[in-house]
């Protein structure tokens, strides 16, 4: 027996322009079936619009876009066999909850109880037994959220796409869905694109995330690779914070910044000006003297202890602070305005740009 | 009841303005109507005060009661036709780019400039034989011979809606506009085409706001009388019709005043029955 692969999405060349807009600037991209992608970026970056494309609900300008290998760009999105959960939800405020999940069955001319079967199984996945007869209005934020997931699964669609499907949630309530979400995913295998500015929430719960950026895509990559390996400094600081030094490298996986040696781990780089990005938590204050490679001596203008994190904001006459942080467990006792050294080590120097 | 709860003088004072406007503006006028119905008509004169029946009692005589429904008919009727006009149109309208969108509607509005009168003389002579539509018709060689589509039945229902159509607009357009358009595109990612979304979700959505503007469009054709006067004959003339005649070339304002009150009663009822109607059938 051979298991049907469904899913697969290709794009080719996509642009997508608004009048004078570009939101779309040449994307090219392949996903695998199965996985859960996450397209993230800032607001206005295009990735809205990508996922509009993907379900038909617009027409690129330029490109075309496969989904199992056949071309669908001409394809409307009713013609698509994809599910979809939009940013405000969209459910069907004339419609019970049992309505709106079994709302595409329907329309497909599905018998009444094959509907009402696949509502019931739909209302268990989510965990929302015995509400079908519930008026949407009667209902929280997070049912409502599931009740969407459930009437976009509710065709089996070859493709699941969530435009900021969460972020009218609070915080709690937010972290809980993408969790479910994620297992939900899991459970059926089915390929999902989620939009989200949330890099928290992308972590969370894909296994790729398209880092998008000015309606071109900055990275690809597993979302632990994209935090410890930033291919641009715009990713660097989007996915968490980080420290940017700007330097000189010599060519020998050397890098000077202002005017101090810096080791770089795996640094074959070129001579010439590079970025170097270090994250708040690899880099590490020191007391006693300025060691002589990868450090530059700082001041403390500011210091917080959150809790489960303590940090230290360190001027060393670059552009900003650095940024120090660690476990409050192995903090030594500092304060404002004493002379330190941050020092930076090598196999936590990123090249970013160059 | 804590202290910021209840109402102060100046709260009522607010109120009186609009109170004082319904009284002096509608009820008093009202009022004076009703006692009106019940004077006597002196023939060659005018009324005089009294509490006599006979304005009802003539009331009841088939022909009027006949009109009455025939008003009833054509005026639901128009408000069919305007609003399955009005609603597709209002719905692509606030679908359409910015610019468009709003020209389309001033165009509109502005028909609001044009009075009665000049509406029924517009479409009196473009319905009519001498320099009608249909001789546009007959130009292109698609007729032989001018024909006149007035006076009709057709003629009067075509003119009730049109004077109607620019009110039934700005109903619907508030609640059009504001329609979600992800609710339609979620409608598409189900499998539901543009057709279909129409009907399954924007008008089922949209059906208060759609019975609204029915109702509208009928009150305000039952108070026409002009439309009908030019355009139909005799028997497609409305209550109010012969309401304006009595009131006017009889100078029977006692008779007049009668009617005008069953046509309000009888309006009255046909909202009452349609909004129940409405209400109970919303939810399933």
């Amino acid at each position: 027996m051979t298991v049907e692969v469904r899913g697969g999405l290709r794009l080719e060349g996509v642009v997508k322009r608004f009048d004078e807009v570009t939101a779309v600037d040449g994307v090219d991209l392949e996903l695998p079936p199965g996985k859960l992608i996450s397209f993230l970026g800032p607001s206005g970056c295009g990735k809205t619009t990508m996922l509009r494309m993907i379900a038909g609900l617009e027409r690129p300008t330029e490109g075309r876009v496969f989904l199992d290998g056949e071309d669908v760009t001409d394809r409307p999105a009713h013609t698509r066999d994809i599910g979809m959960v939009f940013q405000s939800l969209a459910l069907f405020p004339h419609l019970n909850v049992a309505g709106n999940i079994g709302y595409g069955l329907r329309i497909r001319g599905a018998p009444k109880e094959q509907i009402a079967a696949t509502v019931e199984e739909l209302l268990k996945l989510v965990s929302l037994e015995g509400l079908g007869q519930r008026r949407i209005q009667q209902l929280s934020g997070g049912q409502r959220q599931r009740v969407a997931t459930a009437r976009a699964l509710a065709l089996e669609p070859r493709l699941f796409l969530l435009d900021e499907p969460l972020s009218a949630l609070d915080a709690n309530l937010r972290e809980q869905l993408q969790v479910e979400l994620r297992l939900l995913q899991q459970q059926l295998q089915i390929t999902t694109i989620i939009v989200t500015h949330d890099q928290r929430e992308a972590m969370t719960m894909s296994d790729l995330v398209v880092v998008m950026n000015a309606g071109r895509i900055e990275q690809l990559g597993a979302p632990l690779e994209v935090y410890r390996r930033p291919a641009s400094p715009f990713v660097a600081g989007f996915i968490g914070r980080t420290n940017l030094l700007r330097g000189e490298a010599a060519g020998d996986g050397t890098v000077a910044v202002a005017g101090r040696p810096f080791d770089v781990a795996g640094g074959d780089t070129a001579a010439g000006d590079v970025t170097l990005s270090v994250r708040p938590e690899a880099a590490q204050l020191v007391v006693d003297g300025v060691p002589e490679r990868n450090a530059l001596p700082g001041t403390i203008v500011f210091v917080r202890d959150l809790g489960e994190l303590f940090e230290c904001f360190v001027d060393c006459g670059l552009d900003e602070p650095v940024i120090v942080a660690g476990s409050p467990r192995d903090w030594v006792p500092v304060e404002q305005g004493a002379e330190v050294a941050v020092r930076f080590p090598a196999e936590a120097c990123v090249v970013v740009a160059s | 009841m804590s202290e910021r709860e209840r109402p102060t003088r100046g709260a009522y004072g607010v109120l009186a303005f609009p109170v004082a406007m319904l009284v002096i503006f509608f009820l008093i006028p009202f009022g004076i109507m009703v006692a009106t119905s019940f004077y006597h008509r002196v023939e060659g004169a005018f009324w005089t005060p009294a509490f006599e029946l006979d304005n009802w009692e003539r009331l009841l005589h088939p022909v009027f009661l006949e009109r009455a429904v025939f008003s009833i008919g054509i005026c639901l009727l128009a408000g069919l036709v305007c609003v399955g006009i009005a609603f597709p149109f209002t719905y692509f309208l606030t679908r359409m780019r910015r610019r468009a969108h709003v020209t389309l509607l001033i165009v509109v509005l502005s028909a609001l400039s044009l009075s009665e009168v000049i509406v029924a003389f517009t479409w009196y002579i473009l319905l009519g034989r001498a320099s009608g539509v249909s001789n546009i018709l007959v130009w292109l060689g698609l007729m032989n011979e001018p024909a006149a589509y007035q006076p009709s039945f057709v003629a009067v229902l075509l003119g009730l809606a049109y004077i109607a159509f620019p009110y039934c607009v700005l109903t619907l357009y508030p609640q059009l506009t504001r329609l979600d358009p992800e609710l339609t595109e979620a409608a598409q990612t189900m499998g539901a085409s543009p057709w279909r979304t129409f009907w399954t979700v924007v008008i089922p959505i949209a059906r208060p706001i759609i019975v609204a503007g029915f109702l509208l469009v009928f009150v305000f054709t039952l108070g026409s009388y002009i439309i009908a006067f030019f355009l139909g004959r005799p028997e497609h003339w409305t209550l109010s019709v012969f309401i304006a005649d009595q009131a006017s070339a009889q100078a029977n304002v006692p008779f007049a005043s009668a009617m005008a009150i069953f046509l309000t009663l009888l309006s009255l009822l046909v909202v009452g029955v349609v909004g129940l109607i409405e209400s109970r059938t919303r939810r399933i």
